[in-house]
């Protein structure tokens, strides 16, 4: 078509370029910075040349930019394909059909290809604000569309353009909500679920001071929980996940030990809960406390670790019932010096203390413990999530030097000493505390709430926690992650009030977890159940969809169909004025013309006696006068009978 | 080979409009006004829009594969869009009226001017219009004109083509169209000779050829031999050095001229109606009366632009 072979005009460019820079820009946090970067910078460029230099970019360039480009995902990815890889091809893709848009038909193809990336960009990020983000940057290609349109009026401010694909959007909504709820889901995948980089932080099998504080300083949610009854006390939200056993001198690792039977557990009443996880790529579920019995599609491996069966790649459910006053495994038997591993020729000083601790105590397990919580409680030890560098004796250099850190240097200095002082002990990591959302009645629990402590076993008792943090900072337990940082230590965001909103503010993200990034084939027959649709199978929910469909395209169709009938803007105005005139006593009588009914009520209103005449003169010279009355005449009488007082004059 | 295959396709649909009229809608020429309702409007998508429905079946297929709830309430809110901009380029030709068609006068051989009037209730962006292998982008904002060019050949009276009127408004993803067949003819003129001998007239009308002496005195010049020695004037040239005659306005013979068909024998059918054509061209532009003689009808003296316009039409109808 010869309308498509013509140059874009600047507008539609404009529109285009916008289009391409906001699913860029969406993309970006999933983009390494040196693709991201001169990919913005190309489009500004080829943007400027356009608008001010008006010149091309020579067709010659463009084979080895897509040739470098190429290379330059494989070079960091080592293919093309797969998520992470295929997003960041597409992105230069993008970046490169921007570069040869020259015609209407380009800049289409560019729209649509706009619209996938946009949506690759949920595929990583799903939260409400994601979401909304990309459905505002669905404007710009949709504008852009419309812009493409030869012999459109187009609007003078850039903003306008976004109003119509505003419009459209909300009229697509209900039928979009229809179909997003009865379209059958798949009950496997075709293809592989997406292996997305390990970027995203969250808890980690094991344990170094330098992932720790990254994770101290990420507030994004990790996990929410509602409880059956009331919450526990925070002083007893202890949320475990990994159970460490062995140390290197550097780092605590957990050993996942497979077919073998959880340890066993003395434990009266359990409290019932469910747990909505954000996605971690790993396959941990953390757990209050200590797990009864682990969820369907996960597992209870020996320490009482739950350890999925599939890495949690999406939100995952799931409702476990824990006991906090219990007593584990109260028979250690073979198991005992896995519990008091250390390595050879770390931390002499370290060791000598435990070991002389063991010769003053004696036998009594419980007074080692206390000597050692005296020790950060008394011993001039200070909690800060920017503590000085340790040496190769980290836990030397820690007990006896640096006496600043976090959690995870003083549950590991801790389980050192108990361990050199004979004392089975362990690291446990998980979260610990949570904000309590009085709203939603649900425990928000963030990544910056990740928190290490003990585990030490004594004769009589099992497994007893221990929190050495507690002993030196109490608030990091009651108060919670954010009380308890020194101040000036915190990002910005993790401030106060700010915080404080933020976790209000969850409530919304908990619902949109729970209503639609939570939806799925279970929900989809809970919902239909009541209209007495019990099989929930594809080709019953196809049929309804397709019915739905239908069904708004027949309410469509009819909201096009109908037909005004054009009435007559005069006499309408000569309506709205009678409707006037009746509030004020004068009504028109059957078969009275508008000259004696304008004549009468004129007499029987003196005070509105000019105007009234006027209007009849008015409304006579544009019904009878003229074949066709002018705009601007009609407008007038519009006006003027709109203007025209109702409210009586009082004497 | 992209022509062949346009010729091919073109061959199909006018052998699909011949064998079923009734589903592709064939219009019988009709009286104007006409306007567009959803009897006549006809919706397919375009190229692009069955691209983008198979981008949205490849979203659709992913958001589902990775059980991803907010890609695929994306993908639904876009394939709703599509949806609804279908209506939306309905609701553009929905109504829309063409009103009234004017044409300009024009010899055959000239293109013709077409103005058409569209109205409309409420604002139409975008509407197209395929007429003749031309297309034309407008807006109707209450009413539209819009200017054709027609390529004429013959004289005599020429159907208007069949128009289309499309849109792919608004994301250019559906097309919608309908055919105007407006059942209205124009007149085209017959094309004037080039040059030729003027009209041969009756004897008293040459006697009236001859130059005369004018009455009204128009202006002074200068003597020139052979000039008669009373038309000097004798006052104003005392006061000048040469002599100088006065100069008299010899009105132009404006006889009538009474053209006559039969009159042309020996030319044939239209070389006879070309040098009528041109002697009517000329007699109006002089400003004469003319009269003209046709077999079967004869148009009586008069001049002015009307009775051109009926001398023509009467030579443009000629069987």
């Amino acid at each position: 078509m010869k309308a498509d072979a013509q140059p874009l005009d600047t507008r539609s460019f404009d529109l285009a370029a916008l289009a391409f820079v906001i699913a860029l820009v969406l993309q970006a946090p999933h983009l390494p910075w040196w693709l991201g970067a001169p990919l913005l910078l190309a489009i500004g460029l080829r943007w400027w040349l356009r608008r001010y230099q008006r010149t091309r970019i020579p067709a010659l360039l463009k084979l080895p930019l897509l040739a470098l480009l190429v290379l330059a995902v494989v070079a960091r990815y080592g293919n093309v394909f797969g998520l992470v890889p295929g997003t960041a091809l597409a992105a230069g893709l993008l970046v490169l059909k921007l570069l040869e848009t020259e015609t209407p038909r380009d800049a289409r193809v560019g729209m649509g290809f706009t619209c996938f990336t946009l949506m690759a960009a949920l595929l990583f990020d799903q939260s409400l604000v994601a979401t909304l983000a990309v459905a505002l940057g669905l404007l710009p290609p949709l504008a852009a569309l419309r812009s493409l349109e030869p012999g459109r009026r187009a609007p003078a401010a850039l903003w306008r353009e976004w109003l119509p694909g505003m419009g459209l959007l909300a009229v697509a909504l209900p039928l979009a909500v229809l179909a997003f709820l009865l379209v059958p889901r798949l009950s496997s995948p075709l293809w592989g679920a997406p292996n997305v980089d390990q970027q995203r932080s969250g808890l980690a099998d094991s344990m170094t001071p330098a992932g720790f504080t990254q994770l101290l300083v990420d507030d994004s949610p990790a996990l929410r929980v509602s409880f059956d009854g009331s919450p526990p006390p925070p002083s007893l939200r202890y949320f475990r996940a990994y159970v460490m056993s062995h140390y290197d001198g550097a780092s605590w690792t957990y050993r996942d030990v497979a077919n073998q039977p959880p340890a066993p557990i003395e434990a009266t009443a359990g409290i019932r809960y469910r747990i909505s996880l954000e996605p971690t790529r790993q396959r941990v579920l953390p757990t209050l406390d200590m797990p009864l019995a682990a969820p369907p599609g996960a597992s209870l491996r020996r320490d009482r670790v739950v350890i999925a069966d599939k890495p949690v790649d999406k939100l995952r459910d799931y409702t476990v019932s824990s006991a906090t006053a219990y007593r584990l495994e109260p028979q250690l038997g073979r198991h005992h010096a896995r519990w008091l591993q250390l390595p050879a020729g770390f931390n002499p000083r370290t060791l000598a203390l435990g070991q002389s601790w063991r010769r003053q105590y004696g036998n009594d397990d419980a007074a080692i413990v206390r000597a050692a919580l005296a020790l950060f409680h008394d011993g001039g030890f200070r909690y800060t999530l920017a503590p000085a560098p340790l040496g190769r004796n980290a836990m030397d250099d820690f007990l006896f030097d640096t006496r600043e850190g976090f959690c995870e240097h003083y549950a590991s200095a801790f389980t050192v000493l108990m361990r050199a002082a004979g004392i089975p002990a362990r690291v446990i990591t998980g979260y610990q505390g949570g904000y309590w959302n009085a709203i939603g009645h649900y425990l928000l629990v963030r990544n910056s709430d990740a928190h290490a402590w003990s585990e030490v076993w004594l004769a009589g008792k099992g497994w007893v926690r221990v929190d050495p943090t507690a002993a030196v900072r109490p608030q990091r337990i009651s108060l919670g992650a954010a009380a308890a940082a020194p101040g000036g230590q915190l990002p910005w965001y993790q401030v106060g009030w700010l915080q404080s909103l933020r976790n209000h503010w969850d409530i919304v993200n908990r619902w949109w977890n729970q209503g639609v990034n939570g939806f799925n084939a279970l929900r989809q027959r809970g919902l239909l159940r009541p209209f007495g649709i019990d099989r929930t199978d594809t080709s019953t929910l196809a049929l309804l969809l397709a019915a739905t469909c239908t069904l708004a395209m027949l309410i469509g169709l009819a909201w096009v169909w109908r037909r005004r009938k054009p009435e007559d803007a005069v006499r309408a105005a000569l309506r709205q004025l009678e409707r006037k005139l009746v509030r004020l006593g004068v009504a028109r009588q059957a078969g009275e013309g508008p000259r004696d009914y304008l004549q009468r009520a004129a007499a029987a209103l003196p005070a509105q006696r000019e105007r009234l005449l006027e209007l009849m003169h008015r409304y006579l010279e544009l019904r009878y006068g003229r074949a066709k009355p002018t705009p601007e005449s009609l407008r007038r009488l519009q006006r003027a009978i709109r203007d025209f007082p109702v409210r009586r004059v009082v004497k | 080979m992209h022509a062949a295959l346009r010729r091919l396709a073109q061959r199909a649909v006018a052998r699909a409009e011949r064998r079923l009229p009734a589903l592709t809608r064939l219009r019988q020429p009709e009286p104007l006004p006409i306007e567009l309702n959803r009897r006549r409007i006809y919706i397919l998508p375009t190229a692009f829009g069955f691209g983008f429905g198979a981008l949205l079946l490849v979203m659709l297929v992913g958001a589902l594969n990775y059980a991803n709830n907010a890609a695929l309430l994306l993908t639904c809110l876009l394939g709703a869009a599509a949806a609804a901009s279908m209506l939306l380029a309905f609701r553009t030709l929905d109504g829309l009226r063409l009103s009234d068609i004017r044409a300009d006068h024009v010899v055959a051989g000239e293109a013709l001017r077409l103005t058409l009037d569209f109205s409309a209730s409420r604002l139409r962006e975008a509407v197209r219009l395929d007429c003749m292998g031309e297309t034309r982008a407008f807006a109707v904002d209450g009413t539209a004109e819009l200017c054709l060019q027609l390529p004429t050949t013959r004289r005599g009276w020429q159907a208007l083509p069949r128009i289309r009127v499309w849109s792919t408004w608004p994301l250019g993803m559906f097309r919608a169209w309908s055919w105007l067949h407006p059942q209205q003819s124009v007149l085209v003129w017959p094309r004037p000779e080039q040059a030729g001998p003027p009209p041969v007239l009756p004897a008293d009308g040459q006697e009236r050829l001859r130059p005369q002496p004018g009455e009204e005195l128009a202006a002074l010049r200068d003597y020139r031999r052979g000039d008669a020695p009373r038309h000097i004037a004798w006052k104003a040239s005392a006061r000048h050095h040469d002599l100088l005659v006065k100069d008299f306005d010899r009105p132009e013979p404006r006889e009538t001229w009474s053209l006559d068909w039969h009159a042309l024998r020996s030319l044939d059918r239209e070389a006879r109606i070309a040098r009528l054509a041109r002697w009517l061209g000329e007699a109006e532009a002089q400003g004469r009366r003319y009269s003209l003689q046709l077999p079967g009808e004869r148009i009586e003296f008069g001049s002015g632009p009307a009775h051109y316009a009926r001398c023509m039409g009467a030579l443009a109808v000629l069987p």
